[in-house]
């Protein structure tokens, strides 16, 4: 019997659970700001679907209801993907500075 | 693009995000770190163009979308203040909750567009995550929305609770799911709209009895459901990509709410059915009667600083308020020429959501390892002369651990008392967040300075 392709999804993302529990115990205290911030923006990868939804719509047609959700998906999204990176950027870029003081 | 290829390529860009999370064991490897994150993301981006493959009008019109919300994400990233940082990532989540809910809208609408069966006829199993991941989204909008309202103090901070709120909120819970079971046997679009209705006004609900000083939770936890939203539509889409991250946000977040929760010794199920509010009337109308306070003026407390060798500074959300940091470090600075050894120690709790007093320090150029946390420094405070608390107040309270009747016992506390003498820079006596007076302003061995914290700052760096 073949396996549903469901279980292999579900076998990552269990596994994906676990890498995350290590990872995240061993994130620094001090950087559980930047942690946040940057868990938002790549939580933000969701704008695959909005994209897809997105290019939905036929030439003839760009805004029906769907791709038009679509659209407005990628824009939060992108808000939170460039918003996300660049101020932990931001954040991780004051780490160093004082690095280079001392 | 053939489909093995895309997933080779999203499977790619999960294990660049695992390094992201990586790198931010150390400051020294985070920015490379942020780096991976940016090209996984940027693979992921293209890849899902490729594999479309559909380069005609809609494709321009993605590309003003994106840059649209990408400017916007741009400006504020760069505009905002670090203290203002809680109330940016309780955004941030409402949007990523917002986005997974469209996206479930948009697939629900359009299955064709997405493989997952036609319309009224969609895949059970799909069906069955859009679902989740429409009604988990749909609750971090718009519990999002309320914490930052809370944060930004255009709503209050007190918890908001009424008679009869924890039976309300589980029969409402019972019926999401009720209504996910005929949703997906019935394929009713106005069951999908109910859905999301129900979800929405649940998650609004639920933030609400939360009070302001339990927000670092309410942050974290929120963080965990965006991971899990994101999740639900990976799973939808069979995208590798979200599934993967979306299991890293949500053990993420997760894992930091317990952190604070055990930085406040609460339970978790006890902040989220917000029963702090409950005891604090009880304790602060217990203390009212009038202690002895000694209290001096910047030229005491610098002279009790210049005659010390070790001073260690206990800062908290006081001093974000009153701006105080850049105040401060140029009072360290002049106590280190001095060689006065300085050190910072930072309570779990301390600040607004976890990390947030780090990388106000990290603002005002103060080195990261000067700085502490909890267990690395409390035994410190017993062989320290001075210790210098600066906004913060029960994160000190030594009630938290000889008084089983106070709302805060159990918590974990920094020893301040336990120093030869503490430096309380307040602006008056009344009781911190959690509502309790703290004995420490009335003990022998210390000195109130009653003044807003960046003035007293500064005014003792002049006295050095």
């Amino acid at each position: 019997m073949e396996i549903d392709p469901f279980i292999f999804r579900l076998s990552i993302f269990i596994l994906s659970i676990f890498i995350g529990y290590y990872v995240v115990w061993s994130v620094t205290p001090s950087l559980h700001t930047p942690l946040m911030s940057v868990t938002n923006a790549i939580s933000s990868v969701i704008i695959v679907g909005a994209i897809i939804a997105g290019l939905a719509g036929n030439s003839n047609e760009v805004f029906n209801i769907s791709s038009t959700f679509g659209f407005i998906a990628i824009s939060l999204a992108a808000i939170n993907i460039f918003g996300g990176f660049l101020v932990t950027q931001r954040m991780l870029q004051m780490y160093k500075k004082k690095k280079k003081d001392k | 693009m053939s489909a093995n290829l895309s997933a080779i390529f999203y499977l790619i860009s999960g294990v660049l995000f695992i390094l992201a999370l990586r790198g931010l064991s150390s400051p020294e490897t985070s920015r490379q770190g942020n780096l991976f994150g940016i090209i996984g993301m940027v693979i992921a981006i293209t890849v899902t163009f490729l594999s479309v493959g559909n380069f005609s009008t809609g494709f321009i019109y993605v590309l003003i979308f994106l840059l649209i919300g990408g400017l916007i994400g741009a400006f504020i990233a760069y505009k905002i203040p670090m203290t203002a940082m809680p109330e940016l990532v309780a955004g941030f989540h409402s949007l990523v909750g917002l986005a997974a809910v469209f996206v479930a809208i948009s697939a629900f609408l359009n299955p064709e567009a997405f493989n997952l069966g036609s319309s009224g006829n969609i895949k059970l199993g799909s069906l069955i995550e859009m679902s989740i991941g429409a009604a988990v989204g749909a609750i971090t909008f718009s519990g999002s929305v309320i914490a930052f309202l809370k944060l930004q103090g255009i709503m209050s901070g007190a918890p908001i609770t009424f008679k009869g709120q924890h039976p309300l909120n589980a029969l409402i819970l019972i019926s999401i799911l009720v209504v996910t079971y005929f949703l997906c046997s019935t394929q009713s679009s106005n069951l999908f709209w109910i859905l999301l209705a129900i979800s929405f006004l649940i998650g609004f609900l639920l933030i609400i009895p939360i009070g302001g000083a339990d927000m670092p939770v309410v942050i974290s936890m929120l963080n965990s459901y965006s991971g899990w939203a994101a999740a639900g539509i990976g799973f939808t889409l069979e995208n590798t990509a979200l599934i993967i991250t979306g299991a890293l946000v949500g053990s993420s977040g997760a894992i930091l709410s317990y952190i604070m929760c055990k930085g406040m010794n609460r339970s978790f199920f006890n902040v989220i059915l917000g029963g702090f509010g409950a005891t604090e009337q009880l304790a602060s109308s217990g203390g009212k009667e009038q202690k002895p306070v000694k209290s001096g003026n910047a030229e005491d407390a610098a002279f009790l600083m210049k005659n010390a060798s070790s001073v260690i500074i206990v800062p908290g959300y006081g001093m974000a308020v009153a701006q105080a940091q850049h105040a401060l470090r140029e009072m360290v600075d002049t106590l280190k020429k001095n060689d006065i050894k300085v050190t910072y120690a930072i309570h779990p709790v301390a600040g607004r959501m976890p990390g947030h007093m780090n990388v106000l320090l990290a603002e005002a150029n103060v080195p990261y390892d000067e700085v502490f946390e909890l267990e690395e420094i409390n035994n410190d405070f017993a062989n320290a002369d001075v210790a210098f608390v600066i906004g913060a107040n029960d994160v000190t309270n030594p009630a938290a651990k000889t008084d089983p009747q106070s709302p805060i016992y159990g918590m974990p506390i920094l020893d301040v008392e336990k120093c030869k003498s503490v430096l309380f820079v307040k602006r008056s006596l009344s009781p911190g967040y959690a509502g309790i007076d703290n004995n420490l302003f009335y003990k022998e061995n210390t000195l109130m300075l009653f003044a807003d914290a960046k003035k007293m700052t500064e005014e003792i760096t002049k006295n050095l």
